[in-house]
């Protein structure tokens, strides 16, 4: 139908729509930004004002230094992804922007956890900290401090199950992520 | 060089010939500049009559509209035109004075943070950090703010940093490296949209203000010609396609034609161009045009299935675009006679639902029967300019616009206040052209002051005020879906028109008949410099046909 080059007309029952589709998954935003001020605030605000959520969002200078690189998540069963980074696109000061593949990239992020733990608890917990591959960077008589990395469902598991020892506080940094194999991000 | 006359020399190298502003405090260097820079400045009575007269330039030339305010105040009293220039695209470039920089974050008097408070309402906004940088970010600024989808610019000056000594050196080329408008649409896309248009047997072309901005009315035109396609264009867009003609279906939308929505219900392909499917077109989302596909051609992709989604999207310019899209079309030679179904349907909701209203028997002016009267009086061959409510809708549904740039109002935002000092902008822009503007006697309220500025001036516009006496679109959506009840909507004769217009040193006027109306309204355009004209007309008038919000164009009323 509608071959090129010939005057095949177009079946309009074959026409499909695509755009405004909700995938129904998590996505990873990796945004390159100009270093200009108020950068942050246009991104975090364009969202505010589209009513998107942003999930996680971290932010850090990249190996030239007039480039920022924001890692953001964001819901796309909440919100159509291609508007979103469409929008994110409108912003001058906005580079490029990847929409990482989860198969195509590696995200970690870094959780801070203090833990209560007596005498009897400890053990318990330094062992949990092992089995994830966890580090104690600080230890009271009553508590502890775990540095866990990795991706956010196992920093979710952690979480679970240290949370019976006694979860004071947590600390989580969001996601960041990088591209698979030899292309940049 | 001084800072502020640098920055007279980048306007000047934009080609800016005017601007429209106020001064104080933060921006005096600049206005020091002004003094003798080589550019005509308009002293305005309010900043937003400033952005508005801006933005009145910027729609009736095309180029880039200016307006300048102080700090706090000053800047706040921009946010409405620049929100409004925000919504309609209309490529403007806003200049701020701000307070001096160490007094930046201090609370400062008149200090407010005028880059945050305009965020989500600029294209882009500058914040100048370093006096160097003035003549580069004005030169971006013009840049954004003219191309690819046109928007609002603004740059913030802090007050030490315009009196700083820099070296001058013209811009030459931007450095945004993050912003790259697609203006040419893929090949293949467009062949496949003709190849569909080819296909169809009820089509219809929706046209917006996007076919003004791009200047491709004649391309549109030419277009739509190319087959018997029905045509109809969004109050944005009036003045795209010559009105009235065989193929137009006139406006659609809320107050639309009942032709154009009900084709639109009907349609098996929509082509959209330069347009955005905004809620007063759609009407209920989900019961929109149930039948159609769409082919969607905008400048913003982000406009593409934002709210209706696209079968055959195609990003770019629509000068660039309709040429090719009409080449593709041609080739094709496709049946013209597939389409006589299709207009025997249309032409019988013409015949059965044309525009109309019941006019007086006596003297009472109906205020579409005004409408009508000026478009008599001028003969069509003038700018209007209008503000925001029923005789916005009125002038929209019965002056016929045959030409782009000739129809200026405040589609997007609906800000009431807009008309008169849009006019002034127009005319100002358009020395040689009849500038006359349809007020509402709220609306026109909100700017009166720069009635002043025009006396002054000596500038020529014409403002006709329709006069109901009341707040009119509110007043009928109380009276159909509020039980009547009035609720602070009625403003009596209050004030009176005609001389306040004397008290401005304007021509007041005052217009009862309908009988000598026409002739009062070329009285009224003859005569010399600013005049207002305080029409009385039918009080509790509606605005008909009607889509009620939410509702679908099946439902349209009156
Ligand atoms: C600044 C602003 N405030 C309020 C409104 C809401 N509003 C929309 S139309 C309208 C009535 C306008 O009255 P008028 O200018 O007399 O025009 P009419 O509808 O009577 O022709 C109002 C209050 C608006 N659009 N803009």
């Amino acid at each position: 139908m509608g071959e090129p080059g010939t005057k095949e007309l177009l079946s309009l029952e074959d026409l499909e729509a695509a755009g405004g589709l909700r995938t129904g998954r998590k996505h990873v935003l990796s945004i390159l930004v100009e270093n200009k001020p108020g950068v942050l605030t246009r991104i975090a605000g364009l969202f505010a004002r589209r009513g998107f959520n942003i999930d996680t969002l971290a932010v850090g200078p990249t190996d030239d230094e007039a480039v920022s690189r924001v890692t953001l998540t964001v819901d796309g069963a909440k919100h159509p992804i291609d508007q979103v980074t469409k929008q994110l696109h409108k912003l001058v000061n906005v580079l490029k922007i990847r929409d990482l593949e989860p198969e195509d990239s590696v995200a970690r992020e870094l959780a801070l956890f203090k833990i209560a733990c007596d005498s009897g608890s400890r053990g318990e917990v330094l062992q949990l900290t092992e089995i994830f591959r966890g580090k104690v960077v600080d230890a009271g008589r009553r508590s502890v401090v775990v540095e866990i990395t990795g991706a956010d469902d196992k920093i979710e598991s952690f979480e679970q199950l240290v949370r019976p020892f006694g979860l004071i506080e947590m600390v989580r940094t969001g996601e960041i992520a990088i591209s698979r194999g030899r292309g940049e991000t | 060089m001084r800072a502020a006359d640098a920055l007279m020399e980048a306007l000047k190298a934009e080609g800016v010939e005017v601007v429209f502003g106020l001064p104080g405090g933060a921006n005096l260097p600049t206005y020091d500049a002004i003094y003798d820079g080589g550019i005509r400045h308009i002293l305005v009575r309010h900043e937003a009559g400033g952005g508005h007269a801006a933005e009145g330039y910027a729609k009736a030339t095309g180029r880039v509209g200016v307006a300048l305010g102080t700090s706090g105040p000053g800047a706040t009293n921009l946010v409405t035109p620049i929100c409004d220039a925000m919504l309609d695209s209309v490529p403007t470039v806003f200049l701020t004075g701000q307070v001096r920089t160490e007094l930046i974050g201090t609370d400062g008097f008149q200090e407010c943070d005028t880059g945050g408070i305009t965020m989500p309402i600029v294209k882009h906004s500058f914040m100048v950090q370093d006096p160097r940088e003035i003549p580069q970010a004005v030169h971006e600024a013009f840049y954004l703010a003219r191309s690819g989808r046109p928007g609002p610019v603004l740059v913030d000056i802090p007050q030490d940093l315009s009196r700083a000594d820099i070296e001058y050196e013209p811009a030459t080329s931007v450095s945004l490296p993050g912003y790259q408008p697609t203006t040419e649409g893929n090949q293949k896309q467009i062949r496949l949209a003709a190849k569909a248009l080819a296909n169809s047997r009820r089509p219809v072309i929706y046209g917006g203000g996007g076919i003004v901005n791009a200047g491709a009315a004649a391309e549109f035109t030419e277009f739509c010609l190319a087959d018997r396609f029905p045509v109809t264009l969004t109050v944005m867009g009036l003045g795209a396609f010559p009105a009235p003609h065989e193929q137009w279906l006139g406006m659609l939308g809320m107050h639309g034609t009942r032709a154009a929505n009900y084709a639109m219900d009907e349609a098996d392909l929509i082509c959209a161009i330069g347009a955005r499917f905004d809620d007063r077109i759609t009407g209920k989302l989900s019961e929109f045009a149930p039948r159609a596909k769409f082919i969607h051609i905008d400048v913003d992709p982000a406009e593409i299935s934002k709210n209706v989604p696209a079968h055959i999207p195609i990003v770019g310019d629509a000068k660039n675009i309709v040429p090719r899209l009409l080449a593709e079309y041609r080739a094709l030679e496709p049946d013209r006679a597939r389409l006589d179904d299709w207009w025997e349907r249309i032409q019988h909701w013409q015949r059965q639902h044309p525009l109309r209203y019941d006019d007086s028997a006596d003297s009472e002016i109906k205020p579409q029967y005004m409408v009508q009267a000026l478009y008599e009086a001028t003969g069509g061959d003038a700018i209007v300019s209008s503000d925001v409510g029923q005789h916005q809708m009125w002038t929209a549904q019965y002056f016929h616009f045959s030409r782009p740039r000739r129809w200026i109002n405040s589609g997007g935002l609906g800000t009431m206040g807009f008309g008169l000092p849009a006019a002034m902008g127009a005319q100002v822009g358009c020395p040689d052209q009849l500038v006359c503007c349809m007020a509402g006697d709220g609306s026109v309220q909100m700017n009166m002051q720069e009635l002043a500025t025009c006396a002054q001036e000596g500038i020529p516009i014409k403002v006709f005020i329709m006069n109901n006496g009341y707040l009119g679109m509110v007043r009928q959506w109380q009276e159909l879906f509020w039980d009547r009840r009035y609720s602070q909507v009625h403003m009596g004769s209050y004030p009176d028109f005609v001389k306040l217009a004397d008290a401005y040193g304007a021509t007041g006027m005052r217009f009862e008949d309908k009988k000598t109306l026409v002739e009062d309204m070329r009285q009224a355009i003859d005569t010399e410099g600013p005049v207002l004209v305080d029409v009385r007309v039918t009080q509790e008038e509606n605005t008909y046909p009607m889509i009620p919000a939410g509702q679908a164009a099946r439902d349209m009323v009156g």
